[in-house]
């Protein structure tokens, strides 16, 4: 079977990111999953056993100095070198900013095939297929690479399957990099260590919260019934706007793509670019004052009423169902 | 200082957006066409700086001939003249041939700064900018949140899923902008009386020469479908008892 890069991205920590088990899942589908990493000379060796335990049969270890300091010039430089040396047939990142960005560069650098933002891949005879839910998951598309190998960027948490365990073969390069003609990173700030809630990409769960949460103080409502439902928390651009929560909470358009089994829409009226961020969502439910909010003409329940007095009794009664089962 | 900005014309985020189920391609007759909003914050961030210091500003787009409509609007706007690359030949083209056009053009074109925004509304690939930057051989500061122009640098905060890091990088550079950015002007009357009489150079594929030309690997859509529109389900007025009911609801479909 021919070889698969996954880009592993890793926290500032140094933990294996998010996104490693589910790319390394469907490369696992696609040929020889081959997790590819930039790292500091000697920070990275201890996580080949965690590579390998999410499915990576190698792990193509370039080490340098310079990947904290240089923007996506290391992680590029990586993938290019393991292109070189395992002549892979697909290379496989994230959606992520980083994931996109580093898999765009080396798709011209090596002359690679771009599909970008897939649901799903699949091998199917001598090609291999991608498929993307367009226009906030109005349409289906299906697409394939031809002439070359193919670079393709995976939607975050769109994909369940995971690879069997393995114990990875581990090889390790030094990158020289050249810093010329690459962005430089001069400070990060990592974001504050995530709660205990679910990744809103990927949560089976979603609870959204909207202007109509009325502050950042009242927004807190939004979270206990997440609590309670053990789900996610996201937000329109309007509560995100007002400042009520972190951007990246964000639903919609300019946002996060979810596509729950439940997703619950307090107090968001539904303009389209947000339906475009959650329609896929297997039910929807959805609380607001306004009987005439768009959200009610895609809701599979609609309540019109005030979420600070609905949302109370439901989690009441949801504690009630999960005291007496 | 010459900044040329990379604008798109895309359906209207406000309306239905449609896809031609036999090519899989844009159907741009399904809905308003306008300049995306992303692309006003890019062009915005080349004005606010052209407003305090000596700049050209050039808005570039590859397109249909009704885009020149939202090149007016650039030049509108504030720009000071307009590059349009249209050609036949690319319609459909995939974002690797798109990048390879823009990049030839930006070369034919010279540039101290190409702005961009961080991914379109339409495609939201997000990945333009760093293939042209990767073409170009120059340094890529994509996703910024704030942008601060010198004279022989850009400077900006860039937010990921990891969390927010401060970058800079030499010019010449690409960067993408995000809709943190300062929001765009209106175009006055003044504006876009002025905007008439601006240049826009129309280019086609032969006047890019051999490096705008299609890649041999090249993406290909295999089917198109369309997903059936959601309808409404119950609706209730909350009596007193619709936190009960919801609860019931949420049970009896076993997702609670």
């Amino acid at each position: 079977m021919s070889n698969v890069l996954v880009l592993i991205e890793t926290a500032p920590d140094g933990s294996v990111g998010a996104s490693a088990a589910m790319l390394l899942g469907a490369a696992s589908r696609l040929g020889t999953p081959v997790a590819v990493l930039a790292a500091a000379p000697g920070s990275a060796a201890a996580l080949a056993e965690s590579l390998g335990s999410l499915g990576a049969e190698r792990v193509y270890l370039a080490e340098t100095d310079s990947v904290s300091s240089l923007l996506l010039t290391p992680q590029v430089a990586a993938l290019a070198a393991a292109f070189t040396a395992l002549e892979p047939s697909a290379i496989l990142v994230a959606n992520s900013i980083d994931g996109r960005e580093a898999g765009a560069r080396l798709a011209v650098r090596v002359g690679a095939g771009l599909l970008v933002d897939a649901v799903d891949v699949r091998a199917e005879a001598d090609r291999i297929v991608a498929s993307h839910s367009v226009f906030g998951g109005s349409y289906t598309v299906e697409s394939t690479v031809e002439g070359g190998p193919v670079v393709i960027t995976v939607r975050q948490g769109a994909m369940d399957g995971r690879a069997e365990a393995k114990v990875a073969v581990v090889e390790s390069i030094t990158l020289d990099i050249d810093a010329t003609g690459s962005t430089v990173i001069e400070s990060m700030r990592p974001l504050p260590a995530a709660s205990d809630r679910p990744d809103l990409r990927g949560a089976a769960t979603v609870v959204s919260g909207g202007r109509g949460l009325q502050s950042k103080e009242k927004f807190v409502l939004v979270e206990q019934l997440a609590d309670a439902l053990g789900a996610a928390v996201g937000a329109s651009r309007a509560a995100v706007d007002a400042g009520y929560v972190p951007q990246t909470s964000q639903v919609g358009q300019t946002g996060v793509t979810v596509s729950p089994q439940l997703y619950i829409a307090l107090g968001i009226s539904g303009a389209i670019q947000h339906r475009a961020g959650m329609q896929t969502a297997k039910t929807i439910v959805a609380i607001n004052t306004d009987a005439d909010a768009p959200i009610f003409e895609i809701a599979d329940f609609g309540i019109v009423g005030d979420v600070f007095t609905v949302v109370p009794q439901l989690i009441d009664a949801i504690g009630k169902r999960s005291g007496t089962s | 200082m010459k900044i040329v900005v990379l604008v798109k014309q895309v359906p209207d985020t406000w309306g239905a957006r449609r896809l031609n189920l036999d090519t899989g391609w844009l159907d741009r007759g399904g809905s308003e066409a306008v300049i995306d909003e992303i692309d006003e914050r890019a062009l915005e961030a080349a004005l606010a700086y052209q407003d305090s210091n000596d700049a050209e500003v050039v808005a570039l787009t590859m397109g249909p001939d009704s885009a020149k409509d939202m090149l007016r609007k650039s030049l509108a706007m504030g720009a000071d003249s307009a590059v349009h690359i249209l050609d036949s030949r690319l319609a459909g083209a995939d974002l690797a041939w798109t990048a390879r056009v823009i990049a030839a053009a930006l070369t034919k074109l010279g540039y101290d700064l190409v702005i961009a925004g961080n991914e379109s509304t339409d495609g939201r690939g997000g990945v333009l900018p760093a293939l042209v930057a990767e073409h170009l051989g120059v340094p890529l500061a994509s996703y910024l949140d704030s942008v601060a122009i010198t004279a022989d640098s850009i400077a900006g905060e860039r937010s990921t899923e990891l969390g927010t890091m401060s970058v800079r990088a030499p010019l010449p550079a690409v960067i993408s902008v995000t809709e943190r950015t300062a929001e765009a002007r209106f175009p006055n009357f003044k504006g876009i009386l002025r905007a008439k009489k601006k240049p826009v150079t129309v280019w086609s594929l032969d006047d890019l020469g051999a490096d705008a030309a299609a890649s041999p690997v090249r993406s290909v859509v295999l089917a198109t479908s369309e997903r059936p529109a959601r309808s409404a389900g119950t609706q209730i007025v909350d009596d007193g008892t619709a936190g009960v009911e919801l609860a019931e609801f949420l049970a009896a479909r076993h997702l609670i």
